[in-house]
């Protein structure tokens, strides 16, 4: 379980996320959508301390943390290993091959033995169809590839939740398609997954449950349900936009 | 004019095999270690508070300082106040040799360059990667070991070619510091033959094929680097 408890983040200019509570549960797949500024991003990095709320209470599991606090490196690195995360760029190692990228985080980290890191991540790409290209290098893989092996070296971590930040709007949509197949795969098999995306489409069909932010702040907490076939005025107007561009394009 | 060539040309050679190459090779190894230490050291943003951020303050400044004085002032000149500046302190350990001297100067002006290159392509590595590598849990020091300093290597190597070409034809420098290395090898016979442009001309050339030939393993160093990145050309 991740708890997040009266969290704000200020910049110079507004608040990023104002007095956020929030609960997340294991298992299911929460979808986050809000217009663009709204804190989307910001509370999901929060989520993994890439981005550090200026205070309130984290807790994971029965461990709380209090983010107004200087948080030590052990604190920090335990978080992250709870918790993967995906980029909106594939932002693979471009150093590394393929299996590379896969198991250096099992190996340095986990301090996993090479031989059993290479085993499980052979298992992790062929569950994204790509394990023909571990020995290839990053440039030689498609955007909506690579994105896929972010996914796959973001689970080599067995992380409690997986993070994804706006995971396919870098991709053109057949591309975006595959990708989302592969989160919908993990949907079904109940990985904890927290994902800011655009895609209502996939919300749809994915989400167990939906949050809105706007201006910082959780606007709309539910059900898909709810969220699509019973919206607020204002959820409305949002989805309408979608509508309008898409009829549009 | 082939009776000249080869009355002097391999004089000159045995002297660039005895005294440039090997001035050259030593010093630019000691040259990208010292380059590398400052360029770290100085790309680091260190967590720490109180005496042990000041240390750190402290400890950049004098890097910074290093790398400032011997960009912004002559090599001759540093050669001229190690070698007989130097001395005049009267501690006898202080006081070097020529060779040494020669290595000394060497070795930190193109350590100084070099470093400000590594600093530069340290940089140059996107702040996205870094993210990633954190978001997977890796500490500081991996992700600037395994992920970041492997990339930037990469990329530092075109200038540290550069450098030590640099390098190979300031050893000519060391003439003044009393090393018969190739070119004060040359003064010396033109002062006996009085052919100065066909001497000086001869010595050029054989810079030129000393550099090019020390240049080719960049070639292949080069293209073991980028095979991790598209073909460019």
């Amino acid at each position: 379980m991740l708890k997040l408890e009266h969290i704000d983040k200020r910049y110079t200019e507004h608040y990023a996320l104002k007095d956020i509570n929030v609960t997340f549960n294991p298992h299911e797949t929460t979808v986050i959508v809000g217009p663009s500024g709204s804190g989307k991003s910001t509370l999901l990095r929060s989520l993994n301390l890439l981005e550090r709320p200026d205070s309130g209470q984290y807790t994971i599991d029965d461990r709380t943390i209090d983010l107004s606090q200087p948080l030590t490196t052990e604190t920090l690195l335990w978080v992250r290993r709870k918790t993967g995360m995906v980029f909106q760029q594939p932002r693979m190692f471009d150093h590394l091959t393929i299996m590379g990228n896969m198991i250096e985080a099992p190996v340095h980290v986990l301090k996993q033995s090479k031989a059993q890191a290479t085993k499980h991540a052979h298992e992790l790409l062929a569950a994204v169809d790509l394990d023909n290209t571990a020995d290839r290098y990053p440039y030689q893989l498609s955007g909506g590839q690579t994105q896929r092996v972010a996914i796959a070296r973001a689970l080599a971590m067995a992380p409690d939740y997986l993070l994804l930040d706006e995971p396919t709007s870098a991709l053109d949509p057949e591309l975006e398609a595959q990708v989302l197949r592969v989160l919908n795969d993990l949907a079904h098999e109940n990985q904890s997954m927290i994902i800011v995306t655009h895609n209502m489409d996939f919300a749809r069909h994915a989400a167990d449950r939906m949050l809105f932010l706007e201006d910082g702040e959780i606007n709309f907490d539910g059900t898909p349900d709810e969220f699509f076939n019973n919206p607020t005025e204002r959820i409305n107007r949002f989805l309408n936009a979608f509508k309008f561009n898409q009829n549009e394009a | 004019m082939f009776q000249f060539i080869a009355t002097y040309a391999p004089q000159l050679i045995v002297a660039g095999i005895k005294y440039t190459i090997p001035l050259a090779l030593i010093s630019f190894v000691i040259a990208v270690v010292i380059a590398g230490a400052v360029a770290i050291l100085r790309s680091y943003i260190p967590h720490a508070t109180g005496f042990g951020k000041l240390g750190w303050h402290i400890l950049k400044f004098i890097l910074g300082f290093y790398v400032w004085i011997f960009r912004s002032t002559p090599m001759l000149v540093q050669l001229f106040v190690v070698f007989y500046g130097l001395p005049k302190l009267g501690i006898s350990w202080l006081s070097p040799s020529g060779w040494s001297a020669a290595v000394m100067v060497l070795s930190l002006n193109t350590g100084a360059y070099a470093s400000e290159a590594i600093r530069a392509s340290i940089s140059s590595i996107p702040d996205t990667q870094r993210e990633a590598a954190a978001a997977l849990g890796m500490t500081d020091r991996q992700i600037f070991l395994r992920i970041i300093l492997p990339q930037a290597t990469r990329i530092s190597i075109p200038t540290l070619a550069n450098s030590f070409v640099a390098l190979v034809k300031d050893t000519s420098l060391a003439s003044v510091v009393t090393i018969v290395e190739m070119f004060y090898l040359s003064q010396q016979l033109a002062a006996v033959n009085f052919e100065p442009l066909q001497m000086y001309l001869l010595v050029a050339v054989i810079y030129a094929l000393f550099v090019t030939v020390l240049s080719f393993p960049q070639r292949y160093i080069q293209r073991w680097a980028d095979r991790f990145v598209k073909e460019q050309r």
